[in-house]
């Protein structure tokens, strides 16, 4: 697989930037005072609002995360784009026109509106920290993972030039111009992403598709042999464990997969910078259907033709219909070292278009954590500080509502066409095994190159857009929030504006940090956890402020500061991060849960009104 | 561009209408939402492989449901909370002009 990027690529790339750059700097002259900086001083119309949602809310995690969890794992990776998308209807419904008659700058300023409370404006600031940084790693790796086959630079270079231009963005006109980027880049997103999948339903399905050189995809790394016939032809076992063998032929080791039949199926394989043998190398792009429903094998390679967006889908869910997953498996060798191999698995259609692949639920603690990631998702939209701060952008409640009916209708077609992304790059050979994240570009490039590179630079844009909503909201929390109003410094309407271009580029130097660390993880799981403490922190204040009497400012404090603790404490010692970052098994982890929600955001609910009843002599004395 | 200028929001007399509608709606939501988690969980998900619709399991024509209900509750939502606002604004309106 050609990984380097072309000079059609890079010019098209540098264009996207050099017009991002010049939207920053035609804005710069309007973020003079603090409300232009931070709120773009409640100018925007309502309808470039709400496709600047789109933008702001469509991340790396949706565009790169769920049509690359797709590819790998089919219907799962769709349960992401219904629970994004649900959420909306959170924020429509309860949230929008509250959050701007109550706010200000940011999300801390609605929840503290009522009290004057420095314990309110100390947790919301945290949180609003956390959240950001939370949702700041996985957009960060992703541009990591744009950067090296559309620039054919190195992952940590993608992340820090990403990190460059955004701090640029917002230092430069703050909320107006991170607007106008989003809107932009909203747009053009909703626009290509239709028309990759028209290329895709103009191409079909087909058990012999046209992969990304033209060759089959996963070339020879998907030949099937018995151990007999590798014997023959002079293959040597070395290491069998589990269903994993390892064999060596001219001194070249290879990684077969054996099944309960016997079968053997060759294997990719990664160990210390050598990838398939070759020092460097890149895995072979996978995913092909083996068999599709109701054709002879001879009328499923000739392909279907143009399908319509239902046939496209029915296809793929018909019972007999035979689709190649990925799965990766870390092993030790005889000689103690470690690979990562990844190896093929046929799953039918009806398993590929239902529920199960990821998120089993035939144990209690596998329905709970369906569940959990379900309402972490569903409440988490209207919790998010970056999301909230957009509904200080427009200049009535009204028009807050309007933006967010927008969002709802560009969000919910862009979620639809997310399926038949993902599942186009599974079927047309265009996964990488080991970093699906890429799976959306990748399957773009199946159609070319003009194509390929258009896409990844709107896919940067996307990182960009996404990022610079969420260093506003984080510089905001740092400026407005911690030093100006808890910290009682008293910031001229100037000094504030400069304060938060500092806290901007500081921010911007941790995201780069923490994405170059994080490299490899799934953005839209990683942006799952993000949700999650969203929706513990923030929902259960936002909603109990809103619709409970009694609350008080201490319960406020109380509700956010459990949300933070017990939702990232059941994730730091969830099978997740035992069985990744800590490099232990998932069984060592403390429980069994991999989603905080289910516990976390009852437990931050009660938080708030056993402490709002405790306290409630405090609100009575404060009102009175 | 579409940066227009800005005005303050004054008191909004339909805001205790729109709450309600909009807790209502979202009451809605959440049930359906329920439903397409619970019908995943129970049996094993095992219902929502079933086809139900042109070749299409009940697991994909659910999540498509639930995107389209929100565009619809979303826009009904809209067109009422509008109606009502205009019709305050425009009583309040008119008693203004007579007093």
């Amino acid at each position: 697989m050609n990984l380097h990027g072309t000079p059609l690529s890079i010019i098209i790339f540098a264009l996207f930037v050099a017009a991002v750059l010049f939207l920053s700097f035609f804005f710069a002259r309007k973020a003079k005072s603090a409300a232009g900086y931070y709120a773009a001083g409640g100018q925007i119309h309502w309808a470039v609002n709400g496709i600047s949602f789109a933008g702001d809310y469509l991340s790396a995690a949706s565009f790169l995360g769920i049509c690359g969890m797709i590819a790998t794992l089919g219907y799962d990776g769709f349960l992401y784009s219904i629970g994004y998308l649900a959420g909306w209807v959170v924020a429509l419904f309860v949230v929008a026109e509250p959050m701007k008659r109550m706010g200000k700058f940011t999300f801390t300023d609605a929840l503290d509106a009522k009290f004057d409370s420095r314990g309110i404006k100390l947790a919301a600031a945290i949180s609003t920290l956390v959240v950001s940084i939370c949702y700041l790693i996985p957009q960060m790796n992703g541009a990591g993972s744009l950067v090296e086959p559309l620039l054919g630079l190195p992952h940590w270079v993608g992340v820090i030039l990403v990190g460059v231009i955004v701090i640029v963005i917002v230092s430069a006109a703050g909320m107006t111009s991170t607007t106008y980027v989003q809107f932009l880049k909203g747009g053009l997103l909703l626009i290509f992403s239709t028309i990759l999948v028209g290329f895709v339903l103009a191409r079909g399905l087909s058990t012999e598709p046209v992969g990304l050189d033209g060759g089959a995809p996963g070339g020879e790394m998907t030949v099937q042999a018995t151990e007999s016939q590798l014997q023959e032809q002079g293959y040597a076992l070395l290491h069998t464990t589990g269903s994993l063998q390892k064999y060596a032929r001219d001194g070249a080791t290879s990684w077969w997969k054996r099944e309960a039949d016997g079968t053997l199926w060759r294997a990719q394989w990664t160990s210390d910078g050598v990838v398939n043998g070759v020092a460097g190398g890149v895995l072979e792009p996978v995913g092909r259907l083996r068999q599709i429903g109701g054709m002879s094998d001879a009328q499923a390679a000739a392909g279907t033709g143009a399908v319509g967006p239902l046939a496209f889908l029915a296809h793929l869910t018909h019972p007999e219909t035979r689709v190649e997953q990925w799965q990766k498996q870390a092993v030790t060798d005889e000689k103690g070292a470690k690979y990562a191999v990844y190896t093929p698995k046929t799953v039918s259609g009806t398993d590929e278009m239902k529920p199960g692949v990821k998120f089993k639920v035939h144990t209690t603690t596998e329905k709970l954590n369906f569940v959990s990631l379900m309402l972490a998702l569903f409440f988490g939209t209207a919790a998010l500080p970056h999301i909230l701060i957009r509904y200080y952008t427009v200049p009535s409640p009204a028009c807050a509502r309007k933006s967010t009916i927008v969002a709802i209708a560009s969000i919910g077609f862009f979620y639809v066409l997310t399926l038949f992304l993902g599942l186009g790059a599974a079927v047309n050979g265009t996964v990488n095994p080991a970093d699906n994240n890429m799976s959306a570009p990748l399957l773009a490039m199946s159609f070319g190159g003009v194509l390929f590179a258009v896409i990844s630079a709107i896919a940067f844009a996307t990182v960009l857009g996404t990022v610079a909503g969420l260093i506003v909201a984080a510089s905001g929390a740092v400026a407005h929030d911690l030093m100006d109003r808890f910290g009682r410094m008293e910031l001229t309407d100037r000094q504030k504006v400069r304060a938060g271009k500092l806290a901007a580029f500081a921010v911007g130097i941790v995201a780069i940090v923490l994405g170059i660390v994080f490299r490899g993880v799934n953005v839209s799981f990683l942006v799952g956890w993000a949700f999650a403490v969203a929706a513990s922190a923030n929902l259960p204040a936002i909603l109990m402020l809103l619709f409970w009497k009694r609350t008080t400012a201490a319960g406020i404090v109380a509700s956010i500061i459990v949300g933070i603790v017990s939702s990232l404490g059941i994730i730091l010692t969830g099978p997740e991060m035992f069985a990744g970052p800590y490099g232990l098994t998932a069984e060592q982890a403390w429980h069994p849960l991999g989603q905080p929600g289910i516990i976390s955001i009852p437990l931050s609910f009660l938080a708030l009104i056993v402490v709002s009843l405790v306290t409630k002599n405090r609100r009575v004395a404060v009102e009175a | 561009m579409l940066h227009g200028p800005a005005r303050p929001s004054g008191p909004d007399p339909a805001s205790g209408y729109k709450t309600r509608l909009g807790v209502a709606m979202f009451i809605v939501y959440c049930i359906v939402y329920a439903g397409f988690v619970l019908t995943s969980v129970v049996a094993e998900g095992r219902a929502m492989q079933a086809i139900v619709f042109a070749g299409l399991n009940l697991a994909v024509v659910y999540g498509f449901g639930l995107i389209i209900f929100a565009l619809l509750l979303a826009l009904v939502y809209n067109h009422l909370c509008t109606r009502k606002e205009r019709e305050l604004s425009g009583a309040h309106d008119g008693k203004g002009a007579g007093a």
